[in-house]
């Protein structure tokens, strides 16, 4: 087995986005690691090296992180150009080190959008989703308790369509891979989760029509149909949540229910 | 907060005008090289062509004022869209890489702006050099079975491509274009809601084989008119002695 594959510890020489709480900008700064376990995971490298930060007496490296099982989604940066990193469908936080060969050098930077400002080196303010979410991500109707499940039948197919959008854990990891900082996966995933459903119907239009106002708001890009997103996003959420919030939007200027 | 209502002007909106003039200019774009075929058919089946649209007297004018619209909505979307899209990422990444994968990012997605305002550029030239070319009496000509005199716009296309430059220069346009269409012609069909899961991959590949043949079918033409020794009999006179 090649030094690459083993399973010995391994060093690499990270390139790091410091930047101060305040600061209008920042820099790469270079820090080295060593005796890193390829089982680790991306978050335990940064540990590493903060610990050895703070022996020093340096500032550690401030990354965001919670659940560290890929259901939170507060821990996304842009690891070698790539949110996430180069693993498609993962989070960070389920990013190993064995995805990077010994003595590779690994850039990281926050995730970029006038949208999402720097609160400090890797840690980006993406409140500006929660406003959108604010805007519709929710029904407000009162929709009891599990219904009787012949009365409004939902074929198998839909449902399962609705979840496959509604796993969307609002990391903003499409924001950060859009060419534009385009915002309209996320969005697109909410707007489609509720549109498939009875349960999202009465607010249909109010919906989809006030979460756009909301995110052009919010200076989010537009979608010139990269497909960038999609590649990037851990829950492998479609763009054909983009080509249904645009259905949507349309059917919403008709006024149609 | 206000009611929220449709705008043409949100991030959606711009995508469904670009959108829907996109694919009207796709339509345009197919119409426009099948009557430029008849210049392989030689002089007078280009001359024939061109005096059947002017026949069409005033409904010509609409349709051309139709076209110069689209073309300005199109236009104007698009810079829009840009403009907003520089916007939204005030600080870019030093180190950016496509994730690949399902990624549909390609060269020329991302320089729509670019081979768009070419076009831009060359559509006015290209008007100034066929549409509004000139119309005096050395530039009338004869027609089989047409009585009087009409427009011959194939001397005017023979002496622009019999010019090294401007064959060049059309070529070039003509490639950038197909750059344009690879993108342009399915993404067209996502900004106006139309593709489905199934529908998508087909329409994302197809977009390379229209582009191709699109793009090579123009560009065919100002080299056939320059290469060939008599252009006025069509693809004939290349064979003939
Ligand atoms: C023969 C002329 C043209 C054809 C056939 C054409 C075709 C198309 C098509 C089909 C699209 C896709 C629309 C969409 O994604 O929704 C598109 C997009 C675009 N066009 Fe054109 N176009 C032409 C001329 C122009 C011109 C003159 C400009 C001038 C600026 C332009 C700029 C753009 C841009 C920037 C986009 C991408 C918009 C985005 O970022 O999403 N195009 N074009
Ligand atoms: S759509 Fe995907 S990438 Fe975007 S916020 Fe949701 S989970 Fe993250
Ligand atoms: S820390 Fe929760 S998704 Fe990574």
């Amino acid at each position: 087995m090649s030094a690459q594959n083993g399973t010995g510890l391994r060093s690499y020489k990270l390139k790091v986005w410091r930047q101060p709480r305040g600061a209008a900008g920042g820099k790469l700064v270079d820090y080295e690691v060593s005796g890193i376990d390829p089982g680790m995971s991306f978050l335990e490298m940064v540990d590493q090296l903060n610990e050895s930060l703070l022996k020093r007496g340096e500032e550690p490296v401030a990354i965001e992180s919670d659940c560290r099982e890929g259901i939170c989604g507060t821990c996304g940066v842009v690891i070698d150009g790539m949110a996430h990193g180069p693993i498609p469908n993962i989070t960070t936080c389920s990013l190993r080190m064995r995805s990077f060969p010994n003595g590779a050098t690994i850039t990281v930077e926050p995730f970029r959008a006038k949208a999402f400002p720097i609160i400090k080196d890797l840690i980006v303010d993406r409140s500006a989703m929660d406003r959108i979410q604010r805007r519709g991500g929710y029904v407000s109707v009162n929709a009891g308790s599990a219904p009787e499940a012949n009365a409004t039948p939902i074929a198998r197919d839909v449902q399962e369509s609705a979840m496959d959008s509604a796993a969307c854990i609002q990391c903003g990891a499409c924001v950060a891979a859009c060419p534009n900082a385009a915002a309209h996966l996320f969005v697109g995933a909410r707007v489609r989760q509720f549109a498939l459903l009875p349960q999202g119907h009465p607010e249909r239009n109010e919906r989809v029509l006030a979460m756009v106002e909301q995110m052009d708001a919010e200076g989010f890009g537009d979608c010139s149909n990269h497909g960038e997103c999609e590649a990037a996003c851990p829950k492998s959420i479609s763009i054909e949540n983009i080509a249904t919030m645009r259905r949507e939007y349309m059917r919403a200027a008709v006024g149609k229910r | 907060m206000s009611t929220p209502r449709f705008q043409l002007r949100s991030s959606i909106g711009k995508k469904l005008l670009n959108g829907l003039t996109g694919v009207l200019l796709l339509l345009f774009i197919v119409a426009h090289l099948a009557g430029n075929l008849t210049i392989f058919v030689g002089k007078d089946a280009l001359n024939a062509y061109a005096a059947t649209t002017h026949s069409l007297g005033p409904l010509l004018i609409v349709i051309e004022l139709g076209l110069a619209a689209v073309f300005l909505v199109h236009a104007g979307s698009a810079i829009s869209v840009w403009r907003d899209n520089q916007a939204a990422r005030d600080t870019r990444y030093m180190v950016s890489k496509s994730k690949g994968a399902a990624s549909k990012q390609t060269v020329a997605s991302r320089t729509m702006i670019i081979t768009g305002l070419v076009l831009l550029a060359f559509l006015i030239l290209h008007l100034w050099q066929f549409r509004f070319g000139p119309t005096t009496p050395a530039y009338q000509t004869t027609l089989p079975g047409h009585a009087g005199e009409v427009w011959n716009l194939h001397l005017i296309v023979v002496e622009t491509f019999k010019n090294p430059i401007w064959t060049a220069l059309y070529v070039v346009v003509m490639i950038l274009l197909g750059f344009h269409l690879r993108h342009g012609f399915w993404s067209a069909f996502q900004s106006i809601g139309a593709l489905n899961p199934k529908l998508r991959p087909i329409a994302f590949s197809a977009g390379v084989v229209f582009a191709i043949v699109i793009a090579v079918g123009f560009l065919l033409l100002p080299i056939f008119v320059y290469l060939a020794p008599d252009p006025n009999a069509g693809v004939l006179g290349l064979v003939k002695p």
